[in-house]
């Protein structure tokens, strides 16, 4: 078995290495492609915002052809399987086998954990959509950019909204019970409260469950619901919220008014209030090529995870313009992608904070029916916004990070 | 007769690193030497004890989580393995009493429930475990002042913990306690007329097992440098059961084989074959129907078939 093994890795390996060894010798500006690795998750629970991830860089590389800043594309993809083990080995066959420049990916905050510091040391540029709240802020890696959004950073804004917009005094929060979750209600308590709102209830199911009627069940007594369920959970928790017969309010965060759900959601979405990085309304040439594009290659809309992929292979292509297409000296090209500005995106303006997060333009958005399809219709865009909202940010990183417990609710 | 392959098979192992092109390479085979000494512990309850146990990738674990805590905490290496592993056979001690008043069906749902409890731990008891964060750890240990950073050194310390565990096993089975271990898989009943004591010997099989995984646990964290809750889910179990199955219970080889298969499918077949899961099912499948009492045990009794077929005939 061992000897098997062996024969093989000694092919591929032998190849790679020549690959490698060549590499300082040669004008790699012209003829060597730029390496993009992209780790997501094609298998497990997971899978189906990992596929989209996968569609939508690959719909960002057919755009341009193949070829960024002068230098042909090249795609590997790996299959983390969605656990932080897998993800720590393919990230390492990206990077030491196959010589990637750059990694677009993961997708969930525990695998971007488990390779944060391997990559800092191979000092290897990530674009990741993964929302960690402390990889940008109290634990920030130099070769980290996140083009999306922290967790918290949708939260803000749609915090704001309900309390300046609609009103609302009390809100019952309910979501996912792992840090994606925690972190969101968090920062939403914070500012939702800062506006003289107050969080009354929290409520975490596990992240797989059948059967949410015991904690809808525990619903009264407040003006709206906040959930933040993400995957498939925010379809299966919207039915049974109907099913109950609640009249009350529903807001979400991004993965639960993701487009990408659109087309299982019914009529229980109708009027759903969401905050998003990404809004499948906005009117940019990007967001249209991207669009008709998805549409015309896998049959879908796009959601957040594929227009947050293709905004990360603008972000690339940009920084590479910058360098000339170079990618050897990562100093240069990381301050380059940490440069980048941009305005036609499928999200509009953005920039970055000094610490690699996005600060750009969020959408609040209700869910309409458009004939026979859902839509989500911009109600209000907040712009420029940062990860630490209006708070300043000496402050905000003073705090501890945003979880289960904190802030804690008032009694 | 078994000596060369043996030594072949050593110094095959020992030079890997230095013709094996990649570093990325070595560390797979790093990940396969202590996937395979996990397996081994597995072996010794699963195989030579009869006790199946779902809840080994709870001992694994704890020795990651303890392990990890020790270091942030800001204790020496030394320190922090002397703690990983006495918190391992602290809680194999825990898990043994409690399993052990079942066996069969009875011994794989308590240790299902037990391997449960860890997970819930790691998973919900953020003040101490992060939760599905995770806890990282920054750096490797410098065992007489050797580095382990490199994947290279990194592989030569786990083989030679590898060499151990494997040495500790072939001992195992020869001693006399092997034996008893053996006798009360397949006479409880006699062996207790024969005036052992049949539930401390299953005990002291349970604490060996637990010490080994304890020992794979470590190197696993030391490995990766982060734990976090998907290490101790049931799966993590199961996958462990599985290496030892598909290579053959109750042999030696037979972890190391299965935990190899397991880990190079994992990873490197996942590279080529998006269903890569169908794919390790397939192979269980085929396992488990041609040669049903594992790849190492069949392999011998298809070579041995295949001699006295050719001499015979």
């Amino acid at each position: 078995m061992a000897l098997r093994l062996d024969r093989r890795g000694f092919l591929v390996g032998t190849a790679g290495t020549a690959v490698a060894a060549s590499l300082p010798r040669m004008a790699r500006a012209q003829g060597k492609p730029v390496k993009i690795g992209l780790l997501t998750v094609k298998t497990g629970p997971l899978a189906s915002g990992g596929i989209q991830m996968e569609q939508g860089t690959i719909r960002f590389l057919k755009d341009r052809n193949y070829a960024l800043a002068g230098r042909k594309v090249e795609l590997l993809v790996g299959d983390t399987g969605g656990n932080p083990a897998g993800t720590k080995t393919k990230i390492q066959e990206l990077v030491e086998r196959d010589g990637v420049d750059m990694i677009f990916g993961p997708l969930a905050a525990f695998e971007l954990l488990a390779i944060t510091d391997y990559a800092a040391q191979a000092k290897m540029p990530i674009l990741s959509l993964a929302a960690a709240e402390d990889m940008t802020q109290r634990k920030p890696n130099p070769y980290f950019v996140r083009a999306s959004a922290t967790s918290s950073q949708t939260m803000h804004p749609l915090a704001d909204y309900a309390a300046k917009e609609m009103k609302l005094k009390r809100v019952i929060t309910i979501a996912d019970d792992f840090a994606f979750g925690h972190e969101q209600m968090a920062g939403f308590q914070r500012v939702f409260e800062d506006a003289g709102g107050r969080v009354v209830k929290k409520l975490w199911p596990p992240l797989v469950t059948p059967d949410y009627t015991p904690y809808i069940a525990q619903i009264s007594g407040a003006d709206a619901v906040v959930q933040g369920f993400a995957g498939s959970n925010p379809l299966k928790f919207m039915k049974q919220y109907q099913d109950q017969g609640i009249k009350l309010p529903v807001l979400g965060g991004s993965t639960a008014g993701d487009e990408a759900l659109l087309k299982s959601y019914g009529d229980e979405a109708v009027g759903m209030i969401s905050c998003s990085a990404y809004t499948g309304d906005l009117d940019t040439p990007s967001n249209k090529r991207l669009i008709d594009g998805m549409v015309k290659d896998y049959g879908n809309i796009p959601g957040l995870y594929s227009a947050g992929l293709y905004i990360n292979g603008q972000v690339a292509e940009a920084a590479l313009e910058k360098t000339g297409g170079k990618t050897d000296d990562r100093e240069a090209f990381i301050r380059a992608l940490r440069a980048v500005s941009l305005t036609d995106t499928p999200r509009g303006p953005f920039t970055f904070d000094r610490l690699g997060n996005v600060v750009g333009t969020f959408y609040v958005r209700r869910c309409e029916r458009k004939g026979d399809k859902l839509v989500n219709t911009t109600i209000k865009a907040y712009p420029k916004v940062s990860q630490f909202w209006t708070y300043d940010e000496k402050w905000f990183l003073s705090q501890p990070v945003y979880s289960r417990d904190y802030p804690p609710l008032k009694s | 007769m078994t000596r060369l392959p043996l030594a072949l098979g050593f110094v095959v192992l020992a030079t890997l690193p230095l013709w094996m092109p990649g570093t990325y390479y070595v560390n797979i085979a790093s990940q396969i030497l202590f996937y395979a000494i996990f397996a081994l512990g597995v072996n010794v309850l699963a195989g030579y004890a009869g006790l199946v146990s779902l809840g080994h990738a709870g001992l694994f674990g704890i020795a990651a989580y303890a392990g990890g805590k020790a270091i942030t905490a800001g204790y020496g290496h030394s320190v922090v393995a002397v703690i990983a592993l006495a918190a391992t056979l602290v809680t194999a001690a825990v898990f043994a009493v409690l399993a052990l008043r079942g066996t069969g069906l009875g011994f794989v749902m308590i240790t299902v429930a037990l391997g449960q409890i860890v997970w819930g731990v790691a998973y919900r008891w953020i003040s101490i475990t992060n939760g599905d964060n995770g806890i990282t750890i920054t750096g490797r240990p410098m065992p007489f002042g050797l580095s382990l950073a490199s994947p290279r050194s990194f592989y030569w310390a786990t083989l030679v913990v590898f060499l151990a565990a494997l040495a500790s096993m072939t001992v195992f089975v020869a001693s006399p306690f092997g034996a008893s271990v053996q006798g009360t898989r397949d006479q409880p009943r006699r062996m207790n007329a024969l005036g052992y004591h049949v539930w401390m010997i299953r005990f002291l099989a349970f604490l060996f097992s637990g010490f080994w995984s304890g020992v794979a646990g470590l190197l696993y964290l030391y490995y990766n440098q982060f734990v976090s809750p998907q290490v101790v889910a049931l799966t993590a179990s199961a996958e462990a059961l599985l290496m030892v199955i598909s290579g053959g219970t109750a042999t030696l080889l037979g972890p190391i084989v299965g935990a190899a298969l397991v880990v190079v499918m994992k990873n490197v077949a996942s590279a080529y074959i998006e269903r890569w899961n169908f794919v390790l099912g397939a192979i269980f499948v085929v396992i488990v129907v041609f040669m049903p009492d594992g790849l190492v045990p069949g392999t011998v009794r298809l070579a041995r078939w295949a001699r006295s077929s050719l001499l015979g005939g």
